[in-house]
């Protein structure tokens, strides 16, 4: 105490009542607006720009794929952190919004710019209908059905030859124009990315994230539980549903591999590596892995071995993730100096 | 107080598997009074607070409140009628600061209605309404008490946000599970007129307690449990000098000792 | 007459698939989605001991189920006592685990229809007109001296009694001495070895298959939870009501609709009873 100056003492104070009011004393420098600023903008600016750096079509196509798995990496991310349910089928809503879509635009003659946001909505209720009977139950029942609803759901195509059986729904249009293709899913990625980590810090996101921490204490408080579970899963099905409807009309194709796992693992994965409970950490996984994963693409089934093992490694040795990581060492910059 | 019946428990029985918690216990809540509902360990108090709260199903037996048979409705909907409980075990949002703790019962459709304790009407900002109601009920507002992760807080104030849950709801009937247990002296000493100031308001109480002195303090009646079973209502001392009462719950020697410091 | 034999059959061939994943979660609250992938697992184990190393059967048979509790045992002790207790990690991890295994044994080439094991006894013979072979009555009788086993082991063993505690109440058996995280360790290892048993008996009737491992995982799940979790009994009887109810359906609506008798099954335990149907767990009952 004795060697701390009056000045570096009023300093100390001073830091400690900015940190509690980051928000208002942000606006009063340039530097303090870009140190909020910069990692938004770097993200926006980089994620926009990326198609453009691209050498070919088939990296383009790389990228929409990175952001078709970012929404599902997003939404595994709000269920299992912001709302407390671990859902282990991303393919379960990809192959609902895909044969969803795939039918409105086949069946019904939509166009496809009208058939994603009418697949996002059908898919979301269809699937929180069919995730229902789970939800008033605690434990580990919602994990297992979502497994197993893709398994049960592909064979079922298989077995009865509906919807295309094994060769799929073709002849799906795809896009108007190759430049809404690819900006398309990345404005979605950003928009959902953003307007999440909003939702999650509004009184309903923190009425969400109580049914995580206490639901006793949320249906003390005259809340009905169910209601709000239900309420978070269409939320994320109906994300998910639009990320398969998207994903269905740039292949032009629906088909059982919509179900496939890795529409389930690989989301998973990168959540844990980019850092789960963050929101971000999801889309920096994903840049990671489909790159990564599209490497692969000649060893067949291997690069499901290798997500599994990451996933096994972060989960078990490293479950903190890279943003959590990141974000804490950004924190620790000295960006106080001037008062 | 001699309110109108505000909840009417009518020969209630709760079995788990073979064994009987409650056996076809009934009572009344005028509107109003404080009723203290005492008995040793294992007597089956905190299994009334979750028949009445609907955490539990009764197996027999009806619950009413103003007339109205809310036996075994969701928990969610008797809160949302203004009955409102503690846990024993108290049950805050551990990763949220204080006030935010407050939004989520300010949120649901019953203080959207009422507008929370003191509202009347539409509700402001959740938040401040929070802090309000947290002030009141002994958190210091210029402090950081009320800013403060709540996995921080010491049982003192995690108890008060108990109530300040219910009080969030702008509840008619609360039930306090031992709101006194596990605090100090000097905590229970600030805790009491805080009780005495709800039952001003015109809320009614019910309060599960261990702690006989100050329930005496404050509850006009007293119900006496024991193996699941009613053995006596009536007031502190009718119910102090009660034999059976001193048998089943005090053993036969501590009563003289309960009684010289009571 | 058919439907009472093969139903019978089924039923227990689901018991024998349900058993070790009902002990792991029973004992040590792991949901074990590594279940069918130890399974199909084993199998390959066996295949490679009677084809490369060309061993006596009933060696092979002794040597892959120890070898299976050993990667059992040792997939919990490397990886998953790491993240006991945390229900999201230990999900994710066992999956993870899951998927290793099972694409793994994909890539390497474990396909199509030339890993088989061989049957114990060729030949078959008829019960009441029907034509049964020897291997399925021999799933028959070792799914019945199983259960008998298991019970003899559970009651009257010190290590069943252990595992048995550990069911109950996980702290009450920690302070009567017994440690939870070696016994979760031991029950690992015995579902992995009768998941290996499972196998043996049951892979001889078809191809080795790596999507098998899927459909293991998911029948063992129905099993469990239609039986009501950490029940044995209530499993047995559960392997019984899907077991028929799977040979009804395909006799009278198509075999396409097998597993989705198993998903039905779930979905309305858990509107209906979630506990299951012998289960004694009242908290799962409570609902939120």
């Amino acid at each position: 105490m004795s060697a701390e100056t009056p000045s570096r003492r009023r300093e100390r104070i001073d830091r400690g009542i900015k940190v509690r009011t980051a928000g208002l004393y942000a606006l009063m420098s340039w530097r303090e607006l870009s140190y909020l600023i910069l990692p938004r903008l770097v993200l926006i600016v980089g994620l926009l720009g990326l198609p453009m750096m691209m050498p070919g079509m088939y990296w383009k196509r790389v990228i929409s794929i990175v952001c078709i798995y970012a929404l599902l990496a997003i939404v595994f991310d709000f269920l299992a952190h912001f709302v407390g349910l671990v859902s282990l089928g991303g393919a379960f809503f990809v192959g609902t919004g895909g044969y969803l879509s795939a039918i409105l635009n086949i069946k019904l003659g939509l166009p496809p710019l009208l058939c994603v946001p009418g697949a996002t909505l059908l898919g979301g209720a269809l699937c929180t209908l069919l995730l229902l009977p789970c939800l008033p139950l605690r434990g580990v029942y919602f994990a297992i059905v979502t497994l197993m609803y893709p398994l049960l759901l592909a064979r079922v195509i298989e077995a009865l030859n509906i919807l295309g059986g094994t060769d799929g729904i073709m002849g799906i249009d795809s896009f108007p124009s190759a430049w809404i293709e690819q900006y398309l899913v990345i404005v979605l990625v950003l928009v959902f990315l953003f307007g999440l980590r909003r939702l999650v810090n509004t009184d309903l996101g923190l009425v969400l994230r109580a049914v995580k921490d206490n639901d006793q204490a949320v249906r003390a408080s005259a809340m009905n539980v169910t209601f709000y579970k239900a309420l978070g899963v269409f939320i994320g099905a109906s994300i998910g549903c639009l990320a398969g409807a998207c994903l269905v009309h740039i292949y032009m194709w629906a088909g059982i591999s919509t179900f496939a796992l890795d529409f389930s693992v690989l989301p998973i994965a990168a959540t844990v590596i980019g850092g789960s409970g963050t929101l971000v950490g999801p889309l920096l996984g994903c840049l990671i892995l489909v790159p990564v994963s599209e490497l692969l693409r000649d060893f067949g089934t291997l690069r499901i071995v290798f997500y599994s093992l990451i996933l096994l490694g972060f989960t078990v040795f490293r479950s903190e993730g890279l943003m959590v990581f990141g974000q804490r060492k950004y924190h620790q910059f000295e960006r106080w100096k001037s008062i | 107080m001699t309110g109108q019946p505000i909840l009417q428990v009518q020969e209630v029985t709760k079995t788990f598997g073979g064994i009987i918690a409650l056996n076809r216990v009934s009572f009344e809540v005028r509107e109003g009074e404080i009723l203290g509902i005492i008995g040793p360990n294992g007597s089956g108090k905190t299994t009334v607070v979750n028949c009445i709260t609907g955490f539990v199903k009764v197996t027999a037996g009806r619950v009413f409140f103003r007339g109205r048979d809310i036996t075994s409705r969701p928990p969610h909907q008797i809160a949302g009628l203004g009955v409102t409980r503690t846990f024993q075990i108290m049950r805050p949002y551990y990763s949220l600061p204080a006030y935010k703790n407050l939004v989520i019962p300010l949120f649901s459709p019953r203080a959207r209605r009422t507008g929370g304790w003191r509202g009347g009407g539409r509700m402001g900002d959740r938040n401040t309404v929070g802090i309000d109601i947290l002030e009141e009920i002994g958190f210091e507002r210029d402090s950081y008490v009320p800013y403060k992760v709540t996995s921080t807080l010491p049982t003192g104030y995690l108890k008060r946000l108990e109530l300040a849950r219910c009080l969030a709801l702008k509840p008619e009937l609360i039930i306090c599970d031992e709101v006194f247990s596990g605090l100090s002296m000097s905590e229970i000493a600030s805790m009491v007129p805080l009780i005495e100031r709800l039952q001003m308001e015109g809320i009614t109480l019910i309060m599960i307690e261990h702690r006989l002195r100050e329930l005496f303090q404050v509850a006009n009646r007293v119900m006496v449990l024991n193996f699941g079973e009613k053995l006596v209502e009536g007031s502190s001392g009718e119910v102090m000098a009660d034999a059976r009462v001193r048998e089943a719950y005090f053993g036969s020697e501590a009563v003289e000792e309960v009684m010289v410091h009571a | 007459m058919d439907i009472l034999i093969y139903g019978t059959i089924n039923s227990v061939t689901l018991a024998l698939y349900a058993l070790g994943f009902a002990l792991v979660y029973g004992v040590s609250r792991l949901p074990n989605f590594a279940h069918g992938a130890i399974y199909v697992l084993s199998g390959f184990i066996a295949w490679s001991v009677i084809n490369t190393l060309g061993l006596n059967h009933l060696l092979a048979i002794v040597i892959t189920m120890v070898v299976t509790a050993l990667i059992g045992s040792a997939i919990y002790l490397i990886f998953l006592i790491r993240v006991r207790g945390m229900a999201i990690s230990e999900i994710i991890a066992s999956y993870a685990i899951a998927l290793a295994i099972l694409e793994g044994l994909r890539w390497k080439g474990f396909k199509g229809m030339t890993y088989t094991l061989p049957v114990f006894i060729e030949g078959s013979t008829s019960i009441a007109g029907v034509s049964v072979d020897y291997q399925r009555l021999l799933v028959v009788g070792v799914g019945a001296a199983l259960v008998a086993f298991l019970w003899v082991f559970t009651h009257h063993t010190r290590i069943g009694l252990a595992l048995r505690g550990m069911a109950q109440d996980e702290r009450a058996a920690l302070m009567l001495g017994i440690d939870s995280d070696v016994m979760a360790v031991v029950a690992m290892g015995l579902g992995s070895m009768l998941a290996a048993l499972a196998a043996l008996m049951l892979l001889p009737l078809g191809n080795i298959v790596v999507e098998s491992g899927y459909n293991v995982l998911i029948l063992a799940i129905a099993v469990c939870i239609v039986g009501g979790i950490g029940s044995w009994a209530g499993a047995v009887m559960a392997a019984f009501l899907i077991g028929f109810a799977q040979i009804l359906t395909v006799v009278y609506l198509g075999a396409h609709y097998q597993m989705v008798v198993a998903l039905l099954a779930i979905i309305l335990t858990l509107i209906l009873k979630p506990s299951g149907l012998f289960g004694q767990q009242k908290e799962l009952e409570e609902r939120v």
